[in-house]
């Protein structure tokens, strides 16, 4: 295959891995951040859990296999983005190391305080990455403050705290909203009496503010946010690093290909339809459809961000010049090849037996399950 | 120029996180073989104390497995937050192991563990014992991909430097593969995992025949991990992976480092017992030899000969003065010139480029390196001989010492009478932290021994590093230990505590803790602990 569709291509796998894994780690994170508001006793925050309990960590390979296709698909966005990042990286794995202890470890004891500790351990495991998550992505819009010297060394001169800029932090609550949305329509499945209530309302409330902060972001990058282009000629199908182009700022630059591919427009429409749907159905008590409102929202959420920076993955705001692109960030062609094929070989079968694991264990958990079966749950 | 403390930080946090990761690994590799094995039993027979083991052992895999996940965690992420220049270097050939490991065995394993544990009543008993083995290939095969990536770090073959990327790019994927380095290295990696998993479940269930408690569970669960453990600890020491170290310069390097090789001998080599390297004079003090043992065991021949550390020090500073040939070849071709007879130079002597970089760490030109620089650069490919050759004799130490014990358990199971044999239990439960000390010293041989390079002759370790302030890393590094503290101490709590509450922690009503002993005064107080648990 040629060196620039396997360039695409693997924008679109790195693409699917982070959709897959937001769509099924997405809701085991709304999951835990919405394990204290939901959960008003100690059973029905075991029923939430163990609605989660068999797939969560099946779920989180997505994160971890698309942090081993990034180095080895992208290894220069492996290199700047995770050094540059650091502490928003690390406070994201902070966060995350949580979740495996905690729902191993929280029932395993009677203790109310030892419980209560680790229900905060699995909020602050669910609630956190949720939110780092879009805060980055938000900063990309922003661009990101690194260089690059002649032999590819990478340096990032910002702190953590400048992150947390205001149109990143609408970004982040866009994530955090939104996966907590997906944990709620998960929940509406998957649990009945009062916990099944609360998910539906919580889910219709968390639908409507996604979609207000979702235009918010929107509005602000048409408005007050410029994109860059590719000023310097590229060959797209040759070897290049990110060294060798030049690149200018514009205005309006994020949303240029909305008119030069004007099927990329569909992102947002899915985005806003997945909504929608996740109020209505949410609001007529068919969980499964508003669970499928829901993830069609995150997947297109993420693609609208993907597609407005294209070919762009990270750009610099020291100088636009070193902005990480699809077209020069990506390993070598043989290296590209060989992942490609081991991707077409194994995602299918990762779906099919990831696919039957839920249907076995496919049902309505109660309270009175969890307390018949309390030794042998989570 | 690259603040030394941050390479040393550097180098600190990944040791640690990486040390810790491995006190959960080893015994994740092995008990999970022991319990498809135990459950192969189950369904066999159709035994109902066969089906307690696997739930009784499993939940003691399942506390060591939250934490084997959480730490493995940092480990992915890990090269691109600490180590860009490194990720960028050679992530185009790294990169693939990481994530085929993802595709092929973490989904494996984590999608199939959770219906091991929630899967009893949702699965017949052969699709369960079906998602139990497909538990243990997973975790074993994780093994083989991230060793294959580590072996490629020590010797690193099918691969090529590209000077218009400024990084390497694989050549052949199948000889990365196919590395004998990362094949003995799997072998051997995972064999220490069976032996660990052995060693628990020996030491756990010796401990309930002294306290005569549950004793037919006990027996079984000893009889399967004594035949198991003998077949790993077998396999461990002859398939000892000293045998990989004739391959690559490093390797032959590290392998004259454990062994304390200064002189090259004539083989078959000799083979230092003990003594006591010193590095300064360049002897051994008090050594006591074998005759022609190490030539024997390291490169399997009478005939071939072992390199010592004076000739590798000669012979790598002649590559370090090519290097900086190489390297200012690179910077011409970097500057425009791509003329046919550089870049012809550059590639008769790109092999030697790595050699080249040592010198970064003196002075950032390279080419311009005084005499004294070369003399420097030549001596820090020699790693301190001293803890290779003590590190690596307590691990064999250890082995063998498993092997006795292991050896004599599986005899005595086999004639019914182990339990008679108070002593060997005592011995068993006191050598429970065996497995881990050699499986952590043996990891510090190989990475210690591999310095100065992050991958052999072709990137030092200290050209690696991300470019962060040495503040960033105390800060994480103070992170990482304290988190990492806490959440072992938890563990080490609940492991112990359900290891003594034993397979009455399942509440099935048929163990020790839940029958009505009369005046069983003396387990007053683990009876305390099942009512704290109800």
């Amino acid at each position: 295959m040629d060196y620039e569709s396997l360039k695409l291509i693997w924008w679109v796998l790195i693409g699917v891995l982070l959709i897959g894994f937001a769509v099924t780690d997405g809701f085991d994170m709304g999951v835990g951040a919405l394990l204290r508001v939901l959960g008003k006793t100690d059973s029905e925050r075991r029923v939430m859990l163990n609605t989660i309990g068999p797939h969560w960590d099946g779920n989180q390979v997505w994160f971890i296999t698309a942090g081993g296709a990034i180095f080895a698909a992208w290894p220069v966005v492996y290199a700047v983005a995770f050094s540059g990042f650091y502490w928003a990286l690390l406070l994201v794995l902070f966060a995350l190391f949580f979740r495996p202890v905690g729902f191993e470890y929280r029932s395993k004891m009677e203790d109310p305080r030892w419980r209560s500790a680790w229900d905060w351990g699995l909020t602050i495991g669910g609630a956190v990455p949720a939110l780092v998550f879009g805060v980055a992505f938000g900063n990309l819009f922003l661009g990101v403050p690194f260089t690059l010297d002649e032999f590819m060394r990478s340096t990032y001169t910002g702190s953590f705290w400048a992150l947390l800029n205001p149109f990143a932090l609408v970004a982040g609550l866009v994530s955090l909203g939104m996966l907590a949305m997906h944990g709620a329509t998960y929940l509406q499945m998957r649990t009945d009496g009062d916990l099944h209530e609360r998910a539906r309302k919580i889910s219709i409330l968390l639908a409507i503010i996604v979609a207000v902060l979702f235009a918010t972001a929107g509005i602000w990058i048409y408005a007050g946010i410029d994109g860059l282009v590719i000023t310097s000629t590229i060959n797209t199908a040759a070897a290049m690093t990110p060294l060798d182009k030049t690149v200018d700022v514009a205005a309006g630059g994020w949303l240029e290909n909305y008119s030069r591919y004007p099927l990329m427009i569909s992102a947002p429409v899915i985005a806003f339809t997945g909504l929608l749907i996740t109020v209505l159905m949410s609001a007529a008590n068919r969980g499964a459809l508003a669970f499928i409102g829901s993830s069609l929202a995150v997947t297109g959420i993420i693609c609208t961000a993907g597609f407005s920076l294209f070919p762009f993955i990270m750009p610099s705001s020291l100088d636009p010049s070193f902005s990480l692109t699809v077209w020069d960030v990506v390993s070598s062609q043989k290296t590209l090849g060989i992942m490609f094929w081991v991707a077409m070989f194994f995602v299918p079968i990762i779906l099919l037996y990831t696919t039957w694991g839920y249907y076995k264990m496919r049902g309505r958990l109660t309270t009175a399950f969890i307390e018949d079966n309390k030794y042998s749950t989570y | 120029m690259i603040s030394e403390s941050l390479v040393d930080l550097s180098r600190l946090q990944f040791a640690i996180t990486a040390l810790y990761h491995f006190l959960f690994v080893p015994l994740t590799l092995g008990l999970s073989f022991i319990l498809a094995i135990m459950e192969s039993a189950f369904v066999m027979t159709g035994k109902q104390v066969y089906q307690d083991m696997v739930k009784f052992w499993g939940k003691l895999f399942g506390i060591n497995f939250a934490l084997g996940v959480t730490t493995g965690l940092t480990m992915e992420f890990q090269f691109g937050t600490n180590w860009a220049y490194y990720s960028h270097y050679v992530g185009d050939i790294f990169g693939a192991p990481l994530a085929i490991e993802g595709l092929m065995a973490f989904f494996l394993e984590s999608t199939f563990i959770g219906l091991f544990f929630f899967g009893w009543d949702r699965l017949t008993r052969v699709q369960h014992l079906m998602v139990t083995w497909l538990v243990a290939i997973g975790s074993n095969m994780s093994a083989l991909w991230i060793l294959i990536a580590n072996g490629w770090m020590q010797n690193p073959v099918g691969a090529e430097f590209n000077y218009e990327t400024m990084r390497m790019e694989m050549t052949d994927f199948a000889e990365v593969i196919f590395n004998p380095v990362a094949q003995v290295k799997f072998v051997h990696t995972v064999s220490a995992g069976y032996v660990t998993g052995a060693m628990f479940v020996l030491a756990i269930s010796a401990y309930y025949m002294l306290k005569k408690r549950d004793l037919p569970f006990a027996r079984r669960s000893f009889a399967i991990a004594a035949s198991f453990g003998f077949a790993s600890i077998i396999s461990v020491i002859i398939l000892g992976d000293e045998s990989g170290y004739e391959i690559g310069d490093v390797q032959k390097t590290k392998l004259a480092a454990i062994e304390a090789e200064w002189h090259t001998q004539e083989p078959p080599a000799d083979f230092t017992l003990i003594g006591f390297p010193n590095q300064e004079t360049m002897e051994t003090d008090y050594a006591v030899k074998i005759p022609g043992a190490l030539g024997l065991i390291a490169t399997r021949s009478v005939d071939e000969e072992i390199v010592g550390i004076k000739d590798l020090l000669k012979e790598h500073e002649l590559r370090i003065r090519r290097g900086i040939e190489a390297y200012a070849l690179l910077e011409k071709m970097r500057h425009g010139d791509k003329s046919d007879p550089t870049v012809a130079a550059f590639d008769a002597l790109k092999d030697d480029l790595g050699y080249g970089l040592l010198l970064k760490k003196y002075t950032n030109n390279v080419v311009d390196a005084t005499e004294e620089q070369i003399k420097q650069a030549a001596q820090d490919t020699i790693p301190k001989v001293a803890p290779m050759f003590w590190a690596f004799r307590l691990m064999v130490g250890l082995g063998f010492l498993m092997l006795i014990l292991i050896s004599l358990s599986f005899y005595y199971s086999t004639q019914h009478n182990v339990e008679t044999k108070t002593w060997l239990l005592k011995a068993l439960i006191i050598s429970l932290p065996a497995p881990w000390i050699a499986c952590e010293v043996g990891w510090f041989v190989a990475e210690f021994g591999r310095q100065p390079w992050s991958i052999a002759e072709v990137l030092p370790t200290h050209l690696s590093v991300s470019t962060r302030s040495v503040e960033d890393l105390y800060m994480s590094l103070a992170g990482f230990i304290g988190f990492y503290t806490l959440l072992l101490i938890v563990e080490m709590y609940l492991m112990i505590r359900f290891a003594r509450l034993g397979p009455s922690s399942l509440h099935t009503g048929r163990y020790h803790f839940e029958q009505n002993h009369g005046a069983g005064a003396a387990i007053a107080q683990p009876q305390q602990a099942v009512a704290d648990q109800a």
